[in-house]
């Protein structure tokens, strides 16, 4: 199915994939903003809207690794400005048992970033974009995922 | 097969500026499924509609994706375009390709905005080919409303809902409404009197026959969903028949017993039988339960010997009755701070020393003093007068850090009614800043300083203590860079206005949110002011902030004017985002009712034909969800979904990365 362009830029360079997950009501309008103001930022990340972070199954944020991102990010609304009151809560809460999963398993926890971006927040986005996909370029393509699941077929799973 | 057209859009020069558009049609007419491609520069305009309209009927599309501007701006107009070419309207999808691509990326080459272009929308191609027919969720709606607080936001949400033809009940923790502006004396900016504009109001209130007060009564349980709302109200005993008693106010008069007046803020004292003030509505006097000697011990009972048509009872107990409702409004008011927080101002060590409120009770016709300025300890009418400003408010260590707003306006009219019934008198007003935005407030207080010969002084007061007989206030008057010592009569406080004892509670149980101060949030700020988080439930005056009376007014009147909209249909269409549960794989764990922050999932027993209960799986109430999807995620055996955003959707999303 996957059918994503290569990790290169039409003059030959590297260039990083990066998948965002971010919800409806605070990053995706923070993001438009950025837009209708005519910022720019990296063109590197490829937005998918959730209503809310805390609809964000961690099994996403593997999915997008398997599919050849290089790096992961999650943004919502700030600690108390969740549309749905509580949503981000949960987000973070299981974003710190995730995280600690992540580790253990051998990812590297530098190719996965959580924010908080409210919907007034435009410069905040494009700084952050531009910050995570410049260090995910220094880190260079996610190969490293590529051995696990190697490793784990080999071993029978 | 999936019969799929994809819309580019060059939005003018907006997107074809830095994306390729005919580039992008083209490659995603390579994708399986997708029988239909163009570019178009304005697909919002009605021409682009009608080509999408005729594009989907000429080539039997069964869903469609519009990459264009934001969702947030045109997702309502191409579903509906796709809705009137016989589409399910959720069959249609859209990318985003100029806010958050052409916009955002100047490359003149167009290189990196098709590419990214082109990943978009193959992403929500896959995604679509996930999608499900959905449809408005419909819920019947029952036309009556609860208006919660019966202060002057109440009373207008009530009386503005009676007005337009539906039944209201009114309740209110006090045995009267009028809340805290029956406690007035004057209103600024124009000095008419409080109770002379607010009092046709109540009687109004008490008259409309589609309004039922349901007063010394609290909610104590609020069960259901816009439209089918379930209130329970627990109505205090008052001791007292309402529908015999005549307000003859003869119980009052012979009752022995003598308490402090909660009323008059301790500034006199009232019977144990007693209406709160003379103008009460209802007209029905309550039996103060803990201090009467009847009801704890069996002493008494004069009241019942006078009462001619016998309606006192002191066997009387509380009842619980349940409202149906469609809407709710909550307009529960405010309190100040307690003043015993100022010490250092000397209340409560120096009698003097008084609140904002209890001035408007000193000055009020119907107060202690009969409208007389006298002070509390000797009842001598005070010769100079000290106001203090900013008592707790904008004082993040001892009070809190917002302003209180009201308090400017209404210690220059205390100014003023006090020049002008103390003759001769001199009033001193420390401040910090003058905060008198509105109309005609601002020469409101230059009037106070310029005719009422108010002196400002713009500084802090730093001690207040008792010296011969009068009270020494020292402070600073910053703008001659001077100490200041006053010999005052009397002092002022104006303390904060602050949220309600109580009010979390009650957020509790209506499911709606309050800020750190515990005052209610409104859904937006700007946009929706008197909309809550929870469909139904409204708001309206100071429960949300502090505010002065037109405000609280005019959104007691916004409140109704939604709840007036909600009651013009007999059903209301909601978005069907809303999660589902597989009931053959939920295990009952209930994290997913844990997690949920509407309360919208139930218990659901399965039963066998005898009505036995098998087992139990959660249930997703329609009415309630507002489609979050944190259920989604807690669930621990994947048997909730997200209708719109279901795994499915998304994994197919992210595999086409």
């Amino acid at each position: 199915m996957s059918g994503h362009t290569e990790h290169t830029t039409p003059t030959g360079g590297y260039e990083p994939k990066i998948m965002a997950f971010v919800c409806n009501w605070c990053t995706y309008a923070g993001a438009d903003l950025a837009g209708t103001s005519r910022m720019e930022y990296r063109p590197n990340v490829r937005i998918i809207k959730l209503p809310c972070t805390g609809r964000i199954d961690p099994l996403f944020i593997i999915k997008a690794f398997e599919n050849g991102a290089d790096g992961v990010l999650v943004s919502g609304c700030h600690p108390g400005d969740c549309h749905y009151t509580t949503g981000n809560y949960h987000a973070r809460r299981r974003w710190i048992g995730f995280k600690n999963l992540m580790e253990f398993a051998g990812i590297d926890m530098r190719r996965l970033h959580f924010s908080w971006v409210s919907a007034s927040e435009a410069i905040k986005w494009v700084d952050l974009i531009n910050k995570v996909t410049d260090e995910i370029k220094a880190l260079g393509p996610f190969m490293e995922y590529k051995g696990l699941k190697e490793k784990s077929a080999e071993q029978g799973e | 097969m999936p019969r799929i057209g994809v819309f580019v859009c060059q939005c003018g020069n907006n997107i074809a500026a830095t994306v390729d558009t005919k580039k992008v049609a083209e490659e995603m007419g390579k994708l399986p499924g997708v029988v239909y491609t163009c570019d178009y520069k304005f697909m919002c305009s009605s021409p682009g509609q009608e080509m999408l309209k005729q594009a989907i009927k000429e080539n039997k599309l069964d869903g469609l994706i519009v990459s264009a501007c934001s969702p947030h701006m045109h997702e309502k107009t191409f579903r509906k375009a796709a809705e009137a070419a016989g589409l399910n309207p959720y069959q249609c999808e859209i990318t985003n390709i100029r806010e958050q691509c052409s916009w955002v990326h100047h490359d003149k080459t167009k290189a990196a905005g098709t590419v990214k272009s082109i990943d978009l929308t193959r992403m929500t191609i896959q995604r679509l080919k996930k999608n499900q027919p959905l449809n408005k969720i419909k819920i019947p709606v029952k036309k009556k409303a609860v208006v919660i607080g019966g202060g002057i936001a109440g009373i207008q949400a009530a009386l503005d809902i009676a007005e337009g033809g539906r039944e209201v009940i009114l309740v209110e923790k006090e045995p009267s409404i009028g809340g805290n502006m029956a406690r007035l004396s004057e209103t600024f900016p124009t000095m008419d009197c409080s109770q002379c504009i607010l009092t046709p109001k109540m009687v109004e209130a008490e008259l409309n026959e589609r309004i039922t007060l349901y007063t010394y009564s609290e909610v104590e349980k609020v069960d259901g969903y816009i439209g089918n709302f379930t209130v329970t109200v627990r109505r205090k005993a008052k001791y007292v028949d309402e529908e015999r008693c005549t307000g003859c106010g003869e119980c009052i008069e012979k009752c022995p017993f003598k308490v402090e007046s909660a009323f008059e803020l301790g500034l006199s004292k009232r019977k144990v039988i007693y209406t709160p003030f003379p103008q009460s509505v209802p007209n029905v006097p309550v039996i103060d339960a803990p201090n009467c000697t009847k009801i704890q011990k069996d002493k008494c009972g004069a009241c019942a010997i006078v009462c001619g048509p016998k309606c006192i009872d002191f066997k009387m107990e509380d009842k619980l009755e349940t409202v149906e409702a469609g809407a709710i409004v909550v307009a529960t008011g405010y309190q100040n701070m307690p003043n015993e927080r100022f010490g250092e101002y000397g209340y409560g060590r120096i009698k003097d020393v008084i609140s904002g409120m209890q001035f408007e009770r000193l000055a009020s016709s119907s107060g202690p003093t009969g409208g007389e300025i006298r002070r509390p300890s000797d009842g001598k009418v005070p010769q100079s007068v000290v106001f203090i400003q900013c008592v707790g408010s904008r004082d993040e260590k001892k009070g809190v850090s917002y302003c209180s707003k009201i308090c400017c306006m209404y210690t220059a009219k205390h100014t003023k009614l006090y020049s002008h019934k103390v003759h001769g008198g001199q009033s001193y007003v420390f401040y910090m800043d003058i905060r008198s935005g509105g109309k005609r407030y601002e020469e409101f207080v230059r009037g106070a300083i310029e005719h009422d010969g108010a002196m400002y002084l713009r500084g802090r007061v730093s001690r207040v203590y008792e010296k011969d007989g009068k009270i020494m206030v020292q402070g600073a008057d910053t703008l001659s860079g001077s100490q200041v010592e006053i010999e005052a009569d009397m002092v002022v406080l104006a303390t904060a206005v602050v949220s309600r004892d109580g009010a979390d509670t009650l957020a509790q149980r209506l499911g709606i949110g309050y800020d750190k101060y515990k005052f209610y949030n409104e859904y937006h700020p700007k946009l929706k002011p008197v909309e809550t988080v929870t469909a139904g439930i409204y708001l309206a005056g100071t429960c949300m902030g502090p505010m002065d009376i037109p405000e609280s007014v005019a959104q007691g009147s916004a409140a109704a004017s939604k709840v007036l909209a909600l009651f013009s249909a007999d059903e209301m269409a909601r978005e069907p985002i809303t999660s589902v549960v597989n009931r053959t794989t939920c295990n009952a764990c209930w994290d997913c009712l844990t997690a949920c922050p509407y309360t919208a999932i139930e218990r659901e027993a399965i039963k066998d034909r005898q009505g036995n209960v098998v087992r139990w799986v959660a249930k997703v109430n329609d009415g309630v969800c507002q489609g979050c999807g944190v259920c989604v995620a807690a669930c621990r055996s994947k048997s909730i979904d997200l209708k719109g955003y279901t795994d499915e959707q998304v994994f197919a999303a992210i595999n086409a990365f």
